[in-house]
């Protein structure tokens, strides 16, 4: 019974997985590049950045496919319907971290090393999340995915914050202005991809959840 | 809206086999209700239960109430040739009587004492047109019914079934033996008899259940293991069997 059916829902799996590793890499070289203002590393990431798109037309094919061959019901059209959905958000995280090697390419100044610290805690919070929301899918856990969405919080307070200081900087120092723009806008796509990793959260809850009350809007 | 059935605590027993358990289920009026689950699981045998068709098998038992309009049609004053009457049935396979389209129309009114040629030629239209079938057959009207398609011989039937104006139409896998297109057709009709029936069909057919029903009762080994929305039972069925099933994870 079926048995087509679980493998084909495997190779799902097995490829969100794969495109996750791919995004995570992705966004943690992105910024290791940036402070490290190495522009060849960052010309690789926008290169690279065609597999993560690659994955995306992949696993939307293989949605596709289960959707004709199988016409799920219940537990697995959720499951199939969330792939879908997800793999939107993974491919978004992907520009993102394309986005910041673009600014790592166009940088005329040296990045400022100012405040670093918060935008590590901001980049490691984002990939932790990114982490255990894959988990969250694969191994059908509903507790981490919910806790992923709470970690968002501080990312958005990071995101805060580092805007307050990057204003004051501005003030100070105008002749940093153009690298502290830079630093904003990292800083907007840092919070973006905590955005999107917290969709992909919300969207591993919708394929777990068995009670239509919470989708009813 | 209001119930047009309302089954109680129903069991039946063929011999010492219990078919069906303790099944209790409220129909509402004017809706579509699919009964849905493997072979010998009772969907059948429930559906002939609402126009007493079991009572014609031998060593059949059957206890509880099963009340239609408000009456019990298990009382024993009941009459079950008014019953089958308020109660329509359209098998699987279309079983036209051998002879014309016309006289398979008219033969259920003219049982039941209608004589009048004008009052009879307006059932037969009204029967055909409501069954989606009276533009493809007006012409041949005296041409044997055994003549068309599997898919028009159905429409036929049911037109046939329509034409004594029951309450009820039981369908029992009424497309499985039809190809994809004159399934479609009946689909479609079924939409447009609710409007002035009530229907309730066995389906083997999922994605059937999920596109014509209103409702859909899950039935397992003589249980009713659940029974809801359609769209609830399809998206988030409650019961583990049931999702184990709609799924394919049986067997």
């Amino acid at each position: 019974m079926r048995s087509k059916f679980d493998e084909q829902l495997n190779v799902l799996h097995v490829d969100l997985l794969n495109m996750a590793y791919l995004i995570q890499n992705a966004i943690q070289n992105a910024m290791k590049y940036f402070f490290e203002a190495d522009i060849e590393g960052a010309k690789q990431i926008i290169k690279d950045d065609e597999n993560v798109n690659h994955y995306q037309k992949k696993i939307e094919n293989i949605c596709f496919n289960l959707l004709i061959q199988q016409q799920p019901v219940a537990r697995d059209l959720r499951t199939i319907t969330a792939a879908l959905k997800m793999v939107t958000d993974m491919e978004r995280i992907g520009d993102h971290a394309s986005d910041i090697s673009e600014l790592v390419i166009d940088m005329k100044d040296c990045p400022i090393l100012f405040n670093e610290g918060k935008f590590k805690e901001m980049y490691s919070d984002v990939v932790a999340m990114l982490i255990q929301s894959i988990n969250a899918y694969v191994n059908r856990n509903m507790d981490l995915a919910k806790e992923v969405i709470d970690m968002d919080d501080n990312v958005d307070q990071l995101f805060e914050s580092n805007k307050e200081d990057l204003i004051q900087l501005i003030h100070n120092n105008p002749e940093k202005g153009r690298a502290a723009v830079d630093l904003l806008m990292v800083n907007k796509y840092l919070e973006r991809i905590g955005d999107h990793v917290t969709n992909i959260a919300e969207w591993v809850i919708y394929s777990l959840d068995n009670d239509p009350e919470n989708k009813e809007e | 809206m209001e119930n047009i059935i309302e089954v109680r605590d129903l069991n039946l027993f063929y011999g010492e086999k219990q078919a069906l358990k303790n099944i209790n289920m409220d129909i509402r009026k004017n809706s579509i209700t699919a009964l849905i689950g493997p072979s010998g699981c009772g969907k059948s045998t429930f559906l002939r239960t609402l126009n007493r068709m079991n009572d014609l098998v031998d060593g059949v038992k059957i206890e509880g109430s099963i009340k239609i309009e408000g009456q019990e049609i298990y009382d024993k004053n009941y009459d079950t040739i008014s019953l089958r009457k308020k109660v329509g049935m359209v098998f699987q396979q279309p079983n036209p009587f051998p002879m014309s389209i016309y006289d398979n129309i008219a033969y259920g009114p003219r049982v039941h004492g209608i004589k009048d040629k004008k009052t009879l030629d307006k059932i037969v239209e009204d029967s055909l047109r409501q069954a989606a079938i009276f533009d493809e057959v007006k012409d041949s009207l005296k041409k044997s019914a055994l003549g068309l398609s599997g898919g028009q011989q159905q429409r036929i039937c049911i037109a046939r079934a329509l034409a004594v104006h029951p309450d009820i139409l039981l369908m029992d896998e009424p497309t499985s033996a039809l190809d994809p297109i004159s399934t479609l057709k009946i689909e479609e009709l079924m939409e447009q008899l609710k409007k002035n029936y009530t229907v309730v069909v066995v389906t083997h057919n999922m994605q059937q259940a999920a596109r014509v029903s209103d409702g859909t009762a899950f039935f397992l080994v003589g249980d009713l293991v659940e029974f809801g929305s359609t769209k609830q039972i399809f998206s988030y069925p409650k019961d583990k069997r049931t999702e184990d099933y709609i799924t394919g994870r049986f067997g």
